[in-house]
């Protein structure tokens, strides 16, 4: 498969799709096996592994988070979450069929409710994709929160 | 005050806590006044304010205050407002002042010990009895500050216990996390992940040496952990995540093994004879270098020490063997910030460090499976005692006679020992400066 920067820009929406309709399982489908989910604590941070992140999670982690959203005493999860994404038109920011390296970088608004409370957060998701037996996966998903600095409540599905 | 002082007597009984302890604004406003200003309150860590002129803002108690690092290099705290009209001298969380803050409404400016530097237009007080006013003191300084092996303490009442006599032994637990450097130091690394409950602050700290919750709890999490890691070809290397998660899911009789200590002045800490912390992979190359630095025996000593974690009343807690600290900031009855700290071992390899952050994320971060586990515990029970039909909390749990009468005892892990002490000192702390000002 040689991905074309439609096939980066559908990938993307056709992930976030997949969180908000909670089909987590085939999200994660979407991870290589080597596949990260990163989101930094501070403005700017370089480090992934060094200090604090709020979120750095292998394939595994991620496993235990989307068998755990569905566990019968999950109690955070009664009632379950919602969440919605709203994305820009991703740009892509990189093609190298050589190197199989694709990178794109969409702004984002992300809403997640549960009872009566609703968080609203603002930021960026940077892709970095690679192809795996024929198909695009997620090698890195970076997001950045606007306000990552900032005292939140839970934040339970992912952004 | 004579009001005061029953209201807040009535508040226990024997092994129950009334639910206004947790619920009512008075009472929070009663802890803000007396216990939170009679007791010791971290304020920071050195590491952060290095050089001279660093300042880092924060709050002990309700009050805003900042503390810096004077141009004698000794590190000073100060009330965050400007004696003129009040301004909050510094609103960012750290920086660097240079020789003076400056204020940013009228630009009085202040030494880094808080006193008068300069008021701009200074005729215009020439007929005035400014000199003698307050304003021309300057910045008021917290008078009570300790630094402690870098670790800062202030204590804003004066009615309250030298800081000898408030930690007592309990300081072994901050001795034990910083001896694990081999260079006998700590650095704070990064940003403090910052969690907000909507639940009293007590409900956080009575948590840290509740050892009957975390296999109920966190059965959704850590559980999780566990089921996936069985699932796993057999031979499969422990990855480090699995290492710091499973013990969450240990049995009741490891927990009741694993004792719990009290202190004087409702600290106390999980894990005497050992704890979830045990079982930890060796980095390679820190047991050398820890004997290097100490010697065998001593660093054996310091390494087989591995108490779970140490709760210093009021609001902060430490986990020596993982390096990290929470500070629980009240901020009123039903809300919380919880900030998660880490500390790099000076010295010590990454490795090290790589295993504190990984901590700090997956179990403190308001994106973490375990913190939302508890806080949803703790917001169903700051929602649940707005019943009426029950007015006490319970903490009978395994109650021996005679606890509190030696400064230091050691209890079955799983008892509610270490909560009967935090509202022993709770009560105390809280009338200290009441009965002092009733009698004044």
């Amino acid at each position: 498969m040689t991905p074309t920067a439609q096939d980066l820009i559908d990938f993307v929406y056709a992930e976030a799709r997949l969180i908000d309709e909670r089909r987590f399982p085939e999200w994660l489908a979407l991870f290589a096996d080597d596949g990260m989910y990163w989101m930094p604590l501070e403005w700017n941070q370089q480090d992934q592994w060094l200090t604090t992140s709020l979120m750095h999670e292998d394939k595994l982690m991620l496993q235990v988070r989307v068998e755990r959203l569905e566990g019968e005493r999950t109690f955070s999860q009664k009632p379950k979450s919602r969440c919605q994404h709203l994305l820009q038109l991703p740009q892509v920011d990189e093609i190298d069929h050589e190197n199989g390296v694709y990178r794109t970088y969409t702004p984002f608004h992300y809403a997640e409710t549960r009872f009566d409370e609703q968080l609203i957060l603002a930021g960026w998701a940077r892709h970095q994709l690679c192809v795996v037996d024929g198909a695009l996966k997620i090698r890195m998903k970076r997001v950045d929160l606007v306000n990552c600095d900032a005292p939140f409540r839970n934040i339970q599905l992912f952004v | 005050m004579n009001d005061q002082i029953a209201r807040i007597r009535a508040l226990q009984r024997p092994g129950e806590v009334h639910r206004d302890a947790y619920v009512a604004p008075d009472v929070f406003d009663m802890e803000m006044k007396h216990l939170f200003r009679n007791a010791w309150v971290y304020v920071g860590h050195a590491s952060q304010i290095p050089g001279k002129g660093d300042y880092y803002a924060t709050q002990v108690a309700d009050q805003p205050v900042l503390m810096v690092r004077h141009t004698d290099n000794s590190v000073r705290v100060l009330y965050n407002r400007c004696p003129h009209k009040g301004t909050q001298v510094v609103i960012d969380t750290q920086g660097n002042t240079g020789k003076f803050f400056r204020c940013p409404y009228h630009a009085w400016s202040f030494k880094t010990d808080g006193s008068l530097l300069a008021v701009p237009l200074k005729k215009g007080y020439q007929d005035t009895e400014f000199k003698s006013s307050c304003a021309a003191k300057g910045m008021t300084p917290v008078p009570h500050v300790r630094e402690y092996r870098e670790f800062i303490f202030a204590r804003i009442n004066d009615q309250g216990p030298s800081f000898e006599d408030f930690f007592g032994d309990s300081l072994s637990s901050l001795d034990n996390m910083i001896d694990r450097s081999p260079a006998g130091r700590l650095e704070v690394v990064g940003s403090p992940l910052r969690y907000a409950h909507n639940c009293n602050w007590k409900m956080l700290v009575e948590n840290q040496t509740d050892t009957c919750h975390p296999m109920v709890a966190h059965e959704s999490s850590a559980g999780t952990v566990k089921d996936i890691w069985e699932r796993q070809e057999e031979g499969t290397k422990k990855p480090m995540v699995v290492e710091l998660a499973l013990p969450f899911m240990s049995s009741y009789e490891f927990f009741e093994g694993m004792g719990i200590r009290i202190w004087d002045n409702g600290h106390g800490h999980t894990g005497v004879h050992h704890s979830i912390h045990s079982d930890y992979s060796d980095i390679p190359g820190y047991n050398d270098q820890m004997q290097a630095a100490y010697g065998k025996d001593r660093a054996a000593e310091i390494l087989n020490e591995n108490r779970h974690n140490t709760v210093y009343f009021p609001n902060l807690m430490i986990k020596g063997p993982i390096q990290t600290l929470r500070l629980f900031k009240p901020i009123a009855a039903d809300k919380t910030l919880v900030e998660s700290w880490i500390f790099r071992l000076v010295d010590a390899p990454d490795k090290l460090l790589e295993r504190t952050a990984m901590y700090n994320r997956i179990i403190n971060a308001p994106t973490s499976i375990v913190g939302h586990d508890d806080l949803e515990m703790y917001e169903r029970a700051q929602s649940g005692l707005a019943s009426d039909g029950m007015e006490w909390v319970n903490i009978q749990r395994l109650y021996e006679e005679g606890e509190g009468d030696e400064p230091e005892q050691i209890y079955n892990g799983t008892t509610e020992a270490q909560m009967r002490n935090q509202f022993r000192a709770w009560e105390k702390f809280m009338l200290m400066s009441m009965e002092k000002e009733g009698t004044s």
